[in-house]
């Protein structure tokens, strides 16, 4: 197991995020703050090899109901958890990398700790 | 629940709308009706037209207040005439019936000429009487009792082997689902028809009336060629000729699609059923594709559409075969099916008394694999229609 100390707490506040390359490769990893939560996932997106955590952040969305003789009752569950890759907009959840319009396709996480002011992110060599 | 009709099919099948695709790894065999592969083949006809010849068809079954209406006006009938009557493709040889009468209006020359040939064990009359364009909504509605009444009396009841499809007034959908309810009980009517070209989408929330009426009476809706209503057939405007609108109809039927999965009818109305009849299949796998592709990327647009459109698709819709495209490779048909990844979504159709091909044998161009070709000829439609 590797260690990689990525940054002190306070140079990603929640809501942000820091690209790291180059990590296992020239794409690197986005590290996030969801919340005050820290995770961390591969900068490539299973779908097409896109820089997936360069897109924009969103929630889950969801309708209650299909349009018909009442609202349809949209939300956006957790907004700030789910990744939008730039090149196609396939969502991704943030904490579990999981796609949510395929439910076959994931893309890798590493897990991260914070020991003492730093963040540290694990992978097996 | 009609208690007069047939007995659905029962087994995974009733669930929503027969749908079994390769994917979802139910063989076609787990259902009821496709045991028996190897002996001769049996032939449903999804797309047989029984045609209004003229209003006098009409006359005894409408009010005395319409009569002397339609007496005292020019009104002959709705202004849609999806097919040129005089073109060859309207009409094969020997379909017009003596006296000047419509080609497809005689019950004795479909027996002859369309049921005879095939042998065929079920036929599924489409009406394309479109009272959808009689903006007068009152005699729309009483037209289309009318023609009903027509076709109960004059083809389900001396035909035992025709099924019927209801003409309903789609313009006022309240009123169309009081005819479903009127007539839905009635085991010949298997089907609600639509005209592919509507005033609105049929995605639209407008129509749920409708689409309510036609899930409690356990009816298909089918949506078919033809229709006018004020808009053009094309969405960049009005065609020149009939080849134009003829052979462009393929991108109504693929505006219909797209509407109904984008504003999720299949997800308001989970055990709904549709046909699409005389559009042809061959662009099918391309929309699929497309939709799926768009899916994921603007899910965010259409959160209630909960699954990848292609599944929809392959649940809910079925399509008729008729007019076929003719690659200049036959075998090109066989890949299309098999980029549906679905054997259960075509349903054999001769489209009589239209003009596609002048030879039985021609009827379907490439040798189909079982249990592919049995499920085109007459399975599919038996499961889907639950006949």
């Amino acid at each position: 197991m590797t260690h990689v100390v990525i940054a002190k707490v306070w140079e990603i506040p929640p809501g942000e995020r820091k690209i790291v390359v180059p990590f296992r490769g020239r794409a690197g990893i986005g590290v996030f703050n969801v919340n005050g939560d820290f995770f961390a996932l591969r900068n490539i997106c299973p779908h097409k090899r896109g820089p997936l955590c360069t897109g924009e952040l969103t929630g889950r969305i969801e309708a209650a109901a299909p349009p018909s003789g009442h609202a349809a009752e949209m939300t956006v569950d957790g907004d700030g958890e789910v990744l939008r890759c730039p090149w196609h907009q396939w969502p991704f959840e943030i904490a579990t990398g999981r796609c949510l319009v395929d439910p076959k396709v994931r893309v890798k996480t590493y897990p991260v700790r914070v020991v003492g002011n730093d963040i540290v992110v694990d992978y097996d060599e | 629940m009609p208690t007069s009709q047939p007995a659905p099919s029962t087994g995974p099948a009733a669930v929503s709308g027969n749908g079994q695709s390769p994917r979802q790894q139910v063989s076609v065999l787990d259902r009821p009706g496709t045991q028996h592969p190897s002996s001769p083949q049996r032939v449903i006809d999804c797309d047989i037209h029984n045609e209004v010849s003229s209003k006098e068809d009409l006359m005894p079954y409408l009010a005395d207040y319409w009569r002397d209406y339609i007496n005292n006006s020019a009104f002959t009938g709705p202004s849609a005439d999806d097919y040129p009557r005089g073109a060859p493709t309207s009409a094969r040889p020997g379909s017009v019936p003596p006296g000047g009468r419509a080609a497809g209006s005689s019950l004795q020359f479909v027996q002859e000429q369309a049921l005879a040939p095939f042998d065929t064990e079920i036929g599924v009359l489409n009406c394309a009487y479109r009272v959808q364009s009689v903006k007068q909504e009152d005699l729309a509605v009483d037209l289309a009792t009318a023609a009903n009444r027509w076709q109960i009396d004059e083809w389900l009841t001396p035909e035992p082997r025709l099924r019927g499809s209801l003409v309903v007034p789609s313009q006022v959908p309240a009123r169309a689902a009081e005819e479903i309810q009127r007539f839905g009980e009635h085991p010949q009517f298997v089907q609600v028809i639509l005209p592919v070209r509507s005033y609105i989408p049929y995605g639209s929330r407008f129509y749920d009336p409708l689409y309510a009426a036609a899930v409690e009476r356990d009816l298909v809706v089918g949506i078919h060629f033809g229709g006018a209503p004020g808009h053009p057939p094309t969405p960049v405007g009005w065609p020149s000729t009939y080849l134009e609108e003829h052979a462009g109809m393929a991108q109504v039927f693929q505006s219909q699609v797209i509407s109904i999965i984008a504003e999720g009818v299949f997800d308001r109305f989970p055990d709904l059923r549709m046909a699409l009849i005389e559009g042809g299949f061959i662009w099918m796998p391309s929309l699929m594709w497309r939709l799926d592709k768009e899916w994921k990327g603007l899910r965010s647009n259409t959160p209630w559409v909960r699954r990848p459109p292609s599944d929809y698709i392959r649940e809910h819709i079925r399509l008729t075969v008729q007019p076929v495209g003719a690659p200049p490779d036959p075998r090109y048909i066989l890949q299309t099916i098999e980029q549906m990844e679905s054997d259960s979504m075509l349903m054999f159709a001769t489209d009589y008394p239209h003009w596609h091909y002048d030879d039985q044998d021609e009827a379907w161009p490439v040798a189909l694999p079982e249990p592919l070709n049995g499920n085109i000829w007459s399975e599919n439609a038996r499961a889907f229609y639950r006949l």
